[in-house]
């Protein structure tokens, strides 16, 4: 039995933008529960004088100046895209998933 | 569907609950996280490199002018400035954002536990609020949609989207109030003044240009109904709010709309809608997806912020003066009250007023036709006082014409409306409509005449000593002469006349 629903698996999927088939739901939440209860093993040792750890590298204020760097020339930044329709990048219909 | 209860009802039934979260965009030179200008208006897709369109590899920098000016904005908002805080990763799929995430701070603002004193005009005199700010956070901003295909050029019924992401990673400040409770049917006029203070506020620190028509600065409104003594109720977002008016509208139409439904016996459903400035009513947007959906995380390509006490202290120690300082500093010169100066705040002209006194125009006169036949004009047009395209210079022209007898301030009016439908300068309108005071006597004596003749029961009035009745013939006057009398004389005129000493 699964931790991890196959509700919540597709909800994921659907966050992350996946085409999980129905069939393969039960699949990948038997993994992810794996997963977490591997992670979760992880916490069983942190003691409260332990803070969560974001980055391994103990630095603070990376900053730059407010200086403008040269940018990409339009037909560069366009260059990658899969349709293009007046100097904008073209993309598919945005609310039909939400709709 | 329930149809919207007029507003004192809903006052009268419901508390509203309002809350404001506004985007600022920073003036900065660069990007928040690349060496990308920020110029508005430029070609699509010549200000962006690989950060801010998250190709594979990029790392953000933070800029460093963007923090002070972001802790410059929490200071002057009475905020703490946190010692130690982390960017956030806002995981999305939506095409405004090539990364598909936005670079935020989620649990770790850089401000908190700020307020901003507000002071809204009621029939009992300037009252204010204090509206507390809950938190100040950075953000980058997202590209610019356009949906095309479709036949209104809206998103319903869009085939495709182009994508502009020159704003794409343009720093972001986002300020949000907690629920502003107990102000009654006051709250569109709280909303609408909390805006306002705030913009001034962040003009006059100079970190952002604050234009509510080009969209460096954002409004979304929340608003909520209560019955008294329940708790808060569900509220809705509102979104697309462009300009002080706006504001305004926005939430009077939502305390309608939802006090029509919860009337109904429904519900408010918590969800963002659009505000929409030529009906002036809201209407549903997407569905807001839930916070944890977002699936917030610490940025990992960034290391945490600790703004040092000493640099804080410093940026505290050289902020201008306040704008409610600044306020009390000009009604002092203008020898003005509180009054008169919230007037000027809530029509939204104190810094055309300012503008004009600048200029050279007297305050007086500045005061008396921004605040006066200005705002009228533009409330009729449904525009912002300061988009009309009448000009310091404009009043000042006008009133020498004043001076000199040339105009009274009927005709004054007719000039700035000409002004304003684009006829020219003033004195090219006063030329094309023909716009002279009739000084004539011989011609004002004849109206005048004309006029006693017209209302013999008024004429007796006036011998009688009822001086104040004067003022129905003088109105004939105007009006038989079309504005272009100066009614001062044809009152003095009159009163000769009659044989009746003036009161």
């Amino acid at each position: 039995m699964s931790a991890i629903t196959r509700a919540e698996v597709a909800h994921l999927a659907h966050l992350a933008r996946l085409d999980i088939p129905d069939a393969e739901l039960d699949h990948y939440a038997e993994q992810l529960d794996v997963i977490l209860g591997a992670v979760a093993r992880v916490s069983e040792v942190v003691a409260d004088d332990i803070p969560p750890t974001s980055h391994p590298v103990p630095l603070v204020n990376v900053l730059r100046p407010d200086v403008i760097a040269p940018c990409l020339s339009r037909e560069e930044a366009l260059a990658a895209a899969s349709a293009v329709e007046d100097d904008r990048f073209s993309v598919p219909r945005i609310l039909e998933e939400e709709a | 569907m329930s149809s919207p209860k007029a507003f004192v009802d809903a006052i009268g039934e419901f508390e509203p609950v309002i809350g404001m979260e506004v985007h600022v965009e920073l003036g900065t030179e660069s990007k928040m996280f690349c060496g990308c200008p920020t110029r508005f208006g430029a070609p699509p897709n010549t200000q962006v490199c690989p950060v801010c369109l998250g190709l594979p590899g990029s790392m953000p920098v933070m800029n460093a002018a963007a923090i002070e000016s972001i802790i410059r904005i929490g200071l002057a908002l009475n905020c703490s400035i946190v010692e130690w805080c982390r960017m956030s990763r806002k995981n999305y799929f939506y095409p405004d954002m090539p990364k598909d995430y936005q670079i935020s701070q989620y649990d770790e603002p850089l401000c908190v536990d700020g307020y901003l004193d507000v002071t809204v005009a009621t029939a009992d005199g300037p009252l204010t609020v204090r509206v507390e700010i809950e938190r100040v956070h950075l953000e980058e901003d997202t590209g610019k949609l356009t949906h095309s295909g479709g036949s209104t050029g809206r998103i319903h019924g869009a085939d495709h989207s182009l994508v502009d992401y020159n704003r794409a990673g343009i720093p972001l400040v986002e300020i949000v109030t907690r629920p502003v409770t107990g102000t009654g049917a006051l709250a569109p006029e709280v909303a609408r003044a909390y805006v306002t203070e705030l913009r001034d506020l962040v003009r006059g620190l100079g970190v952002s240009d604050v234009k509510m028509e080009e969209g460096s600065l954002r409004c979304d409104a929340n608003v909520s109904l209560n019955r008294p003594g329940d708790s808060l109720g569900t509220r809705s977002e509102t979104k697309n709010v462009n300009s002080l008016r706006s504001v305004e509208q926005a939430v009077r139409s939502e305390i309608q709309r939802q006090a029509g439904v919860l009337a109904a016996g429904g519900r408010v459903v918590q969800e963002t809608r659009h505000f929409h400035e030529d009906t002036g009513v809201t209407t549903p947007g997407r569905s807001k997806e839930q916070a944890e959906d977002y699936r917030y995380f610490p940025e990992p390509d960034l290391v945490p912020l600790a703004p040092s006490r000493a640099w804080v202290d410093e940026l505290r120690a050289a902020l201008p003066e306040q704008p409610s300082v600044h306020r009390a500093r000009l009604a002092h010169t203008w020898g003005i009250g509180d009054f008169e100066m919230v007037s000027l705040v809530n029509a939204g002209v104190l810094d055309l007023v300012e503008q004009s006194v600048a200029a050279g125009l007297a305050p007086d006169a500045a005061r008396k036709w921004w605040a006066g036949e200005l705002t009228r004009a533009a409330g009729e047009r449904g525009v912002d006082p300061a988009d009309l395209p009448v000009t310091a210079q404009d009043i000042i022209r006008v009133e020498e014409l004043i001076a000199v007898g040339a105009l009274n301030d009927q005709l004054a009016r007719q000039v700035f409306e000409g002004v304003i439908a684009g006829e020219g300068r003033p004195d090219e309108v006063v030329a094309a409509r023909a716009l002279a005071v009739v000084s004539d006597d011989g011609a004002l004596l004849a109206a005048i005449d004309d006029a006693l003749s017209a209302q013999p029961d008024i004429a007796e009035k006036i011998r009688g000593g009822k001086v104040q009745a004067a003022g129905a013939i003088v109105g004939a006057v105007m009006k038989a002469t079309r504005g272009q009398a100066d009614a001062s004389r044809v009152r003095a005129l009159l009163l000769e006349r009659l044989g009746v000493e003036d009161a």
